[in-house]
């Protein structure tokens, strides 16, 4: 996947800004995430000359961790909490509802970009399950009703930016 | 009059950013407080006024206008009056030392900490020598919040001794808090940041490090943002920095973010992350007291842990070793949560029952279904059935009857739980977080889902029956590190306390346990 190169002059800046941090390289790739929307695979050698590793050292951390994604993600991150105090509150139905709604399954992106769905394990929003996390918010007490209103609000809140 | 609506994660979710925007729309600026714990009455509206601080719960931005007018005439006459706060039986009846100050104030608000005593431990531990701060610590009894509840003073004391004077060392703080059902980490650092703060600069005294990572999940956004908050103002204070208050000296304290491994709340494995690594699980020895962080003595320990220190160092140690029973000193952060009423953080003495905890507190599941099992300690954690609930909560109880108390998380469930679903999500969840160096836990986790679908279809039942037990045996005690070595905790409680799940169902039961 190609990269435009404002987005390789960033990834350049950050490695330079990094690099001489004790244990640099998650800080590195959150904040390359957090500037490019995901880390490119063209990355790594950047990464890996500037931190002084090897580039399957750099692809190795990249592949251990959930959060670091290595393709680009929909425009909104919708997380289902999957671990156990929300599957006591239902999050079973909620997950296969919430596929069957968007028409995907979990690492994967709606058509038109908006959505991708994940499953998340604990929010921390445990005494009021289920717990969805979109974005960097969440949302407590979800059942099928209030994730459709949630999801409508995201495209609805797309329709009014356009 | 000061109006206070929480910002902590809970009461977000519930909707208390809207309550906030209501009351700036009548004119009232409201104090962005924590959350007390009492999750089922998020969110929770204060107000400060003649009669004490009285509490509405839960509300929503459309009650705003009722409540001031009902505020400014008789508070008793609305419908969501809660009546004094500290007068809630559910907080009144707690015994708060970590949790003393959450939700009374802006967690963020230095004046705020210092007037409800803070940083007065630190000001006692910058008094003392390195070794009478350890002291303290070893006499108070306090043991590892995180799980393995192993002693604070003892790790403290070998970090002490370890390596030359100038030997650098680290405080590494464990806020990677990923067990279901807990929230107590969360809820220090998002109501009470600096307590936390407090006790990471005395450990660095304690120890002689002058370097400190709080090392926080990423599924926990808000506590990042206050805790980054928390640190600047601490350093503009010079509470963090060199020279603290004058003392010579130097403590700095960085956050660094997980990236959703499970795994990471692992002592060796978070180290290997701090480091930069894949959060691969070291052989221990070394102990991280000895070899930690970049190879250098390190002491881990759980938020909860550190938090308690602030509080121990104020009191004195008699003060915290006077609760508890046995070997289990001081207080329980328990988090009652899963299908319960009302779910929330409850701090008290160590003893006091589950059967306690889930109906006197919880008042029962929320769906209002008959409890059916409970599981203490999070994902690695035993499933209980009604027969275990009147353990007390102290760590030697709970080892003896194959349970763990753990980080203090209690998940409930009523009687529509498919334990051979939770069994076999046991498994599952192991595949997913399992780090992969040793083999009984990468493997064995596959094998057991495999193993427990066939089970569940009758599949040579009785054969494999004796071969997930064996199975268990051999991730129990062939793993390095309690991931692989808990994850027959649950198995084996469903298997043995509700055997009738795991056999032959209909094509949708198995569908659902398929998922």
């Amino acid at each position: 996947m190609g990269i435009s190169q404002n987005e390789q002059q960033s990834i350049s800046d950050l490695v330079g800004q990094y690099k001489d941090l004790p244990g640099a390289l998650l800080p590195l790739l959150h904040a390359i995430q957090g500037d490019v929307g995901y880390v490119p695979d063209s990355a790594v050698p950047t990464i890996a000359k500037g931190l002084n590793l090897s580039r399957a050292e750099v692809h190795g951390v990249i592949s251990f961790y959930h959060d670091f994604k290595t393709s680009p993600v929909g425009r909104h991150t919708v997380q289902i909490c999957r671990a156990e105090a929300c599957q006591s509150m239902g999050s079973r139905q909620l997950e296969a509802h919430a596929k069957q709604t968007l028409g995907i399954d979990y690492g994967e992106t709606t058509v038109d970009g908006s959505v991708t769905l994940e499953p998340v394990y604990c929010l921390g929003n445990c005494a009021c399950s289920p717990s969805v996390r979109i974005n960097d918010d969440v949302y407590a007490r979800v059942d099928a009703d209030r994730f459709d209103d949630l999801v409508s609000g995201l495209s609805s809140e797309e329709g009014a930016t356009k | 009059m000061i109006f206070y609506i929480p910002q902590d994660t809970t009461a977000l979710a519930l909707g208390s950013e809207a309550v906030a925007r209501a009351l700036q729309t009548a004119g009232i600026e409201p104090v962005r407080n924590g959350s007390r714990g009492m999750f089922w009455l998020e969110p929770l509206l204060e107000v400060d006024t003649d009669q004490g601080r009285i509490a509405f719960g839960p509300v929503s931005a459309k009650d705003i206008p009722s409540i001031i007018d009902a505020v400014e005439s008789d508070p008793t006459s609305h419908a969501l009056y809660q009546g004094e706060v500290a007068e809630i039986p559910y907080l009144k009846s707690q015994q708060r030392l970590t949790y003393a100050r959450a939700g009374v104030g802006d967690p963020v608000c230095l004046d705020n900490y210092q007037a409800l005593n803070g940083f007065k431990g630190l000001k006692n531990a910058l008094q003392m020598t390195s070794q009478q701060i350890v002291d303290q610590v070893k006499d108070s009894g306090l043991r590892g919040r995180g799980g393995a509840a192993f002693p604070a003073g003892i790790k403290w004391q070998t970090v002490h001794d370890a390596g030359a004077d100038d030997c650098q060392k680290y405080i590494v703080c464990n806020a990677d808090e990923g067990d279901s059902g807990t929230f107590a980490d969360r809820l220090v650092m998002e109501a009470d940041p600096y307590q936390l703060i407090e006790g990471m600069i005395i450990a660095g005294l304690a120890v002689g490090a002058n370097q400190g990572y709080i090392y926080l999940r990423s599924e926990y956004p808000v506590a990042h943002k206050l805790l980054n908050t928390a640190i600047e103002r601490a350093v503009a204070a010079n509470f963090l920095g060199e020279n603290i208050q004058g003392s010579g000296k130097t403590f700095h304290l960085e956050v660094r973010l997980g990236a959703g491994a499970y795994i990471c709340g692992e002592e060796t494995s978070l180290l290997e992350s701090l480091e930069g690594k894949r959060g691969m699980v070291r052989a221990k020895p070394p102990l991280p007291a000895i070899e930690g962080l970049f190879g250098k003595p390190t002491v881990v320990n759980n938020v909860l842990t550190l938090a308690a220190i602030s509080s121990i160092l104020e009191q004195g140690a008699d003060t915290y070793q006077n609760f508890g029973m046995g070997r289990s000193r001081g207080t329980l952060a328990i988090q009652l949560a899963g299908n319960i009423k009302r779910g929330g953080l409850i701090e008290l003495a160590f003893g006091v029952t589950l059967r306690e905890v889930v109906e006197d507190y919880g008042q029962g599941t929320y769906s209002g279904r008959p409890i059916r099992a409970i599981q203490v300690g999070g994902p690695l954690g035993a499933f209980l059935p009604e027969s275990q609930w009147d353990t007390p909560m102290d760590y030697e109880a709970f080892a003896a009857i194959k349970a763990m108390i753990g980080h203090g998380g209690i998940v409930v469930f009523d009687d529509t739980a498919d334990m051979a679903a939770q069994a076999r999500f046991a498994m599952e969840f192991c595949v997913v977080e399992s780090c992969g160096k040793c083999t009984p836990c990468r493997i064995g986790s596959v094998r057991g889902v495999e193993v427990i679908d066939r089970i569940v279809a009758n599949e040579n039942r009785d054969n494999n029956l004796i071969l997930l037990h064996d199975l268990c045996d051999t991730m129990e005690f062939g793993s390095l590190c309690a991931m692989g070595g808990m994850t027959p905790y649950p198995v084996r409680s469903a298997l043995a306390h509700f055997p009738e799940d795991f056999s032959l169902r209909d094509a949708a039961g198995a569908a659902q346990g398929e998922n």
